[in-house]
């Protein structure tokens, strides 16, 4: 098991390096530095010392891979690579470009709102998708299967912009229930966070429920559940001790995997709903053309996702006896 | 033996949807304390019949009977819920496949303890105290230990003693057995016949026996009814039917079974080795650790060494797991061995390589056991069996190709327009010929016949023995036999090996081995055959 | 003729899925897919939507100049100029004749009036649109229900009598029934909206005063090149590597793993933006290879295609090395090596065909999933150019006034019917492929 563990983490770093190269060449190589000062400063009427200086300020003038005027081991170090991409291992995100803020004090401070909205999404969604699936299973071959599953492919065809737009719209605005948008710290957050956390849920069940439908029935046509009827147990009893058992062990390490990447946020909700975590974070340097936040945000969802597999990978011993990790 | 009945059947037809029924208009009864069995070749609808009467088919099945009665009680009468208090525990059902129908993440005392939970009202210490009676009972060693374990870490017989031990739990009065004992070894599968026959004694509960296997029938039934196509065209008890079976399909059955006497007892004068394999080694790496280093080595094939004389065949027989299977896919280079040598006329086959070996590749063929996987469903038959022919002999033109073809379909009785068709459109037996034909095409000196009939049901299993046995005369084709069914073996081989845990263990000509065993094993292996009791007295 | 990019791929797409299907239906051992295909109702009239869309998306793919004004315009365009040329000034409820909002107007005898004006062309035609606009809606409504439903009825009946009693037809009367009432609706629908479309704005207009019926028309075939040409990148890279990897096994398979898990492990929203950034660079240091507006606006949405395609490889070619793993131990595998098959001709013959059921069914159901991810895309900026038509740019501009009042709900509510259809019909069809394709459903 410990071996297990140390073989996966030693396993993280040529990903984690191959991810780092990946956005290296990316940022640096496709685009040179100066074109990204050319897009920030913007285009037109833009003289070659304010490219330079702005340049300079972020640490962009360094050559790429190998400093020839710098003095032996600084010439490796004096370089672009090894400050912009190798710091990101031991988690030194540095400066954004455009305001030169600490990304690494931003990602910290705006994490929390993130996984606020993210966390419950995620635990009711699940809740709801399994409450939901379980009853189709239940009644299956009715009509109100039939009915579940038109109404799953339906909520399953709408754009989740559609969502926010329209609970947005209805809860917040027509019946004024909750804030259109907006944030607070401490338990003030929860009537902020509570129509995002609706509207995640609902827009998920179309695919969700559907999903573990499938795997619920799969599992119902087993073997051990005709045992288990054969031994008197009644149709909701099989279900909830028997199918629901093995059915949560995809379910469960599905979920597992995404666990990390809550911190992460979603994008369109916090942006719609004005929450300041990364999602928001993000999509903000994306506007404003920020390379080092992006570059330091897909660094980070690289390493938050490497941890979700292998937590998943421990999550399946813990929940399946028949898996063994060697 | 007139004894009560416990269950009594009469007109049941099943169908599924609108198709033709799968069960038509059946009756019967099964008596207090007896054996009753029910017997059939695969699709007779022998274990519809028997999850039909509780009800435990899928929904867009339709049951129809006149009536259901146990105990004297209408089960078509009984609501859902009051079924629910029936199985389990007035009838319990024991399946084939013991590790699908256990419950993969239960523990196997859960499992047990579901059943009383559900019909006694019982504390805690008495379920666990009954659990531990009840696998002790069922002959599960340590069962202190076992309780807390899950399905998986148990061996086939065992996890098999658990299902019964659930279905004992509820004390029921009658305990349906569906071929119970098919997925196990033969060894094991006389144990746990043994086991259900000393709990039927000891209990006096109904057996109800579901089975393909006459011979295993007749050493259990008391009456046995034979079903065909969803009918049962014969019921009696088993020494009459045994006797004087009076349906030509009882009659057909009972032909159709090996014997183990009806070994070819004609020696050969000259000696004319085809195939010599010596000290052969098939092993499986271990790998451990943070770098997957190679500590060690499963020993699938260890040290086996044979000769096979041209035109004749040698049949390896052993239990699951023993590598007999192993041992023919590596002999073919389907799997790369360890070491050892592999001689086939005067040519080290275990040398080769690359384009040579693809070359030779036409000496050895191989037929599968399984006559659905073993054709891919995508080809038409003519290009399955011609493939060879084309990768081996590219110098055969289209005429002569689609010519051999035909003229192979013919060799192993199946019309030529089954070369334009679909391996799906084909029955077992039929698919089997198929895979035959493919082998033949490319004119080898020896096929490796994989449990080639175990797939198969009785009636199609000699026919293609018969097959077999047809072309080895014609074309002087050698055969590695591999199964596990000694009744097979006395038909068609020379020659026997007996395999046990990656070794021979004992090798001889058909008659020393089956006749006279000198190992232990072979011995053990021979006295767990169930044989044809055709002077059942009781 | 203009020939832009995608246009091109959009007809060798559609050049290969005519081979396909011709194959298909040729295939004897496609019958008994393709009949439960054509037996299922909603299957059968959910791929007549998706048809109808591809079919306007199609001659939107045909471009040239237009004669009287030197601009790259579509087949479509042409067909739609009294709906495109037809523009407001600004907003316009659907079947409005004065603009949304008030303005200052002057009136005859030069007093200023602070009022709604009348539209250039919606209601131009009426003389006092208070009283007349219900009526006269009705009234064109009508002329084009049965300008366009005696044809079409005709026409189905005729069809249908040929065609409907023909025995050993891959289509099932029943769903036949149902598709010729689709087609028929479809048409008449058609039909009255353009009739419409001649005298009103039926669905308004945005902003500038474009109509929002042709904007959101226009739309399809920014979904449809979307869905289509990313599953067209796509496959290429996820069958040749998933099968490789689960068919040779050793470092190729540890490679090609490597390679998907690193990408996976980027957060893809990411790695589009990054990328999208990445090519807006690009476009922006060589602007003089773009000669028009249109052309930037089309190349960038092969650049998201590429991106989306190279991003979203890596789930399918998981499946297909498993699959090709649980394929390569299967006994006919194992015959054919031992007949001593050549290897690529094992890959070739025994393990392609028997994974493209997966392939199939992953491309049907990525597609709706592609056609909502533009909108996504599109509201974040990294979608496709806000010059092109798109339900996402649709969205993202109508959002912008969900502050006022009253609300300017046209632009959302035409872009979700649009999308809500074409996804539906899409997910619908999925489904029926699905079930007559995976082997697990059948029996």
């Amino acid at each position: 098991m410990i071996q297990y563990i140390i073989r996966r983490v030693l396993y993280a770093f040529p990903l984690l390096l191959g991810v780092n190269i990946l956005t290296f060449v990316l940022f640096f190589v496709v685009n040179s530095p100066d074109d990204m000062a050319r897009m920030q400063l913007g285009h037109k009427h833009v003289t070659e010392q304010a490219v330079e200086n702005w340049k300079r300020q972020r640490g962009y003038h360094l050559p790429l891979l190998w400093n020839a005027e710098a003095s032996r081991a600084s010439k490796v170090t004096e370089t672009i690579f090894f400050q912009k991409s190798v710091g990101l291992f031991w988690f030194d995100f540095g400066i954004s470009d455009s305001d030169r803020r600490n990304i690494g004090a931003d990602i910290k401070q705006r994490m929390w709102p993130s996984l606020a909205v993210a966390l419950p999404t995620l635990v009711l969604g699940l809740i709801t998708n399994i409450c939901v699936a379980l009853l189709m299973v239940l009644f299956r071959r009715s009509y109100l299967e039939f009915g579940g599953i038109v109404l799953c492919v339906v909520l399953m065809s709408v754009s989740s912009l559609f969502y926010i737009i329209g609970g947005q719209f209805f809860i917040g605005k027509l019946l004024r229930l909750v804030p259109i948008s907006g944030y607070d710290e401490s338990l003030q957050a929860l009537k902020f966070i509570a129509l995002p956390i609706a509207i995640g849920v609902l827009a998920g069940i179309g695919s969700g429920a559907r999903w573990y439908r499938t795997l619920f029935l799969e599992e119902v046509e087993k073997d051990y559940v005709r045992t288990a009827r054969a031994k008197g147990l009644s149709e909701t009893q099989v279900l909830f001790r028997h199918v629901l058992k093995n059915a949560m062990i995809p379910i469960l390490t599905g979920v597992v995997v995404v666990l990390p990447l809550l911190f992460m946020g979603s994008l369109i909700m916090e942006s719609f709903f004005s929450i300041p975590g990364l999602g928001s974070y993000t999509i903000d340097a994306i506007n404003s053309q920020d390379f080092a936040i992006v570059r330091s945000m897909v660094f980070l969802g690289s390493v938050l996702y490497i941890v979700g597999l292998l937590l998943t990978d421990i999550s399946y011993t813990l929940v399946d006896p028949r898996v063994r990790l060697s | 033996m007139n004894r009560s009945p416990v269950l009594e059947v009469k007109n049941l037809t099943v169908k599924f949807g609108v198709d033709n029924p799968v069960v038509d208009a059946i009756g019967f009864e099964v008596h207090a304390g007896e054996t009753f069995a029910i017997v059939g070749e695969s699709g007779s609808g022998k274990s519809i019949t028997a999850l039909s009467i509780l009800r435990l088919l899928p929904v867009n099945a339709s049951v129809v009977a006149d009536e259901i009665k146990l105990n004297g009680v209408d089960l078509l009468r009984k609501a859902e819920y009051e079924l629910c208090k029936i199985r389990g525990r007035r009838v319990a059902l024991i399946f084939q496949d013991p590790m699908s129908s256990l419950n993969p993440v239960m523990t196997v005392g859960e499992q047990i303890a579901e059943v009383l939970k559900l019909h006694f009202s019982m504390t805690r210490q008495v379920i666990r105290q009954r659990v531990i009676e009840l696998m002790k009972r069922v002959e599960i060693p340590e069962p202190e230990k076992r309780v807390g374990e899950y399905p998986h870490q148990l061996s086939g017989g065992q996890r098999q003693r658990v299902m019964i031990a659930i279905a004992l739990a509820g004390e029921p009065d009658l305990l349906i057995a569906d071929e119970p004992t098919t997925a196990l070894d033969v060894t094991i599968q006389a144990q746990i016949l043994a086991l259900l026959k000393a709990i039927q004694q000891k209990t006096g509960m109904s057996l109800w026996l579901i089975s393909h296997d006459l011979a295993l029938v007749s050493t259990m039934a008391d009456r046995i009814a034979v079903m065909q196509k969803g009918k049962i065209v014969e019921t009696g008890l088993s020494a009459s039917i045994f006797q004087n079976p009076t349906h030509p399909y009882t009659r057909k059955l009972l032909n159709a079974l090996p014997s183990m006497e009806s070994c070819l007892g004609h020696q050969r004068k000259q000696k004319s080795s085809l195939l010599k394999i010596d000290d052969f080694k098939v092993y499986y790496p271990i790998r451990k650790g943070i770098f997957k280093r190679v500590v060690g080595h499963v020993r699938a094939v260890d040290g086996v060494g044979f000769e096979i004389e041209r035109g004749k065949t040698l049949a390896l027989v052993g239990e699951s797991g023993c590598g007999k299977t192993t041992l023919g896919k590596a002999l073919l280079n389907l799997i790369p061995a360890y070491s050892g040598q592999v001689i086939m006329d005067g040519m080290a086959l275990h040398k080769l390589t690359g384009e040579t070996l693809r070359r030779k590749r036409a000496d050895i063929q191989i037929v599968f056991q399984d006559p659905f996987s073993s054709m891919n469903p995508r080809m038409l038959v003519s290009e399955i069996i011609d493939e060879g022919i084309r990768a081996l002999y590219p110098e055969v033109g289209t005429v002569e190709r689609q010519a051999r073809v035909v003229e192979l379909l013919e060799r192993v009785d199946l019309p030529p327009d089954s070369a334009h068709r679909y391996p799906h459109e084909f029955s077992g037996g039929q698919r089997q010929r198929i895979c035959i034909a493919r082998a033949l095409a490319v004119q080898p000196k020896m096929i490796v016949c994989d449990e080639p009939t175990s797939a198969l049901d009785v009636s199609v299993q000699s026919q293609i023995i018969e097959l077999l046995k047809d072309l080895q005369k014609e074309q002087g084709v050698s055969y590695l036999f591999i199964t596990h069914d000694l009744g097979v073996v006395a038909e068609i081989a020379d020659e026997v090996a007996v395999m046990y845990r990656g070794k021979i263990v004992e090798h001889g000509t058909v008659d020393q081995v089956l006749h006279h065993p000198k190992n232990a094993y072979t011995r053990d292996l021979l006295a767990a055959v169930p044989r044809l009791q055709t002077s059942v007295l009781r | 003729m203009v020939v832009l990019w995608t246009d091109a791929l959009v007809f060798v797409l559609l050049f290969g899925m005519s081979v396909l299907s011709v194959y298909m239906l040729s295939n004897p051992r496609m019958r008994r897919p393709l009949r439960q295909i054509g037996a299922s109702k909603t299957g059968m009239v959910s791929l007549t939507v998706l048809l109808f869309f591809v079919a306007v998306g199609l001659l939107d793919s045909i471009h040239f100049h237009s004669k009287d004004s030197n601009e790259i315009v579509s087949v479509l365009d042409q067909w739609l100029s009294p709906i495109r040329l037809q523009g407001e000034k600004t907003y316009s409820a659907p079947f409005a004749a004065h603009l949304f909002g008030k303005e200052l107007m002057v009136l005859e005898d030069g007093s200023p009036v602070w009022a709604y004006p009348r539209l250039q062309y919606g209601g131009a035609h009426l003389d006092d649109p208070e009283s007349e606009l219900f009526y006269d809606v009705l009234m064109k409504a009508s002329i084009g229900f049965i300008k366009s439903a005696i044809p079409a009825a005709i026409v189905l009946v005729l069809l249908g009598k040929k065609f409907l009693h023909r025995k050993n037809a891959l289509i099932s009367q029943a769903s036949a029934k149902a598709v010729a009432w689709t087609v028929f609706w479809i048409v008449v629908l058609c039909g009255t909206l353009l009739e419409l479309s001649s005298y009103y704005h039926v669905l308004g207009t945005d902003k500038v005063g474009e109509d929002v019926l042709y904007q959101a028309t226009k739309s399809i075939r920014t979904g449809l090149v979307i869905g289509t040409l990313t599953t067209l990148i796509m496959l290429p890279l996820a069958i040749v590597f998933g099968i490789l990897a689960g068919f040779f096994r050793g470092w190729v398979d540890d490679t090609i793993q490597y390679l998907y898990t690193t990408l996976n492990s980027i957060p893809s929203v990411l790695l589009i933006a990054a990328s999208i950034l990445v090519v807006q660079i690009y476009m922006a240091k060589n602007e003089e290879q773009f000669t028009s507006l249109i052309v930037r606006a089309d190349m960038r949405l092969l650049f998201l295609c590429m991106i989306l395609g190279v991003t979203s490889w890596t789930g399918l070619c998981r499946m297909l090395r498993a699959e090709t793993l649980k394929l390569r131990e299967m006994e006919y595998v194992q015959a054919a090596s031992a007949l001593g098959v050549r290897r690529r001709i094992i890959l070739f013959r025994h393990i392609l065909p028997n994974v493209m059921h997966i392939v199939l069914i992953s491309v049907v159901l990525d597609f709706s999933s592609l056609v909502l991810a533009e909108a996504v895309l599109s509201y974040i900026n990294i979608g496709v150019d806000p010059t092109t038509h798109s339900w996402g740019n649709m969205i993202n501009g109508a959002r912008l006034e969900m502050a006022r009042e009253p609300l300017v709900w046209w632009s959302l509510t035409a872009s979700f019917l649009f999308m809500f259809t074409l996804v539906l019909a899409a997910n619908l069809f999925a489904d029926s492929v699905r079930d007559a394709f995976d082997p697990r459903r059948m029996g």
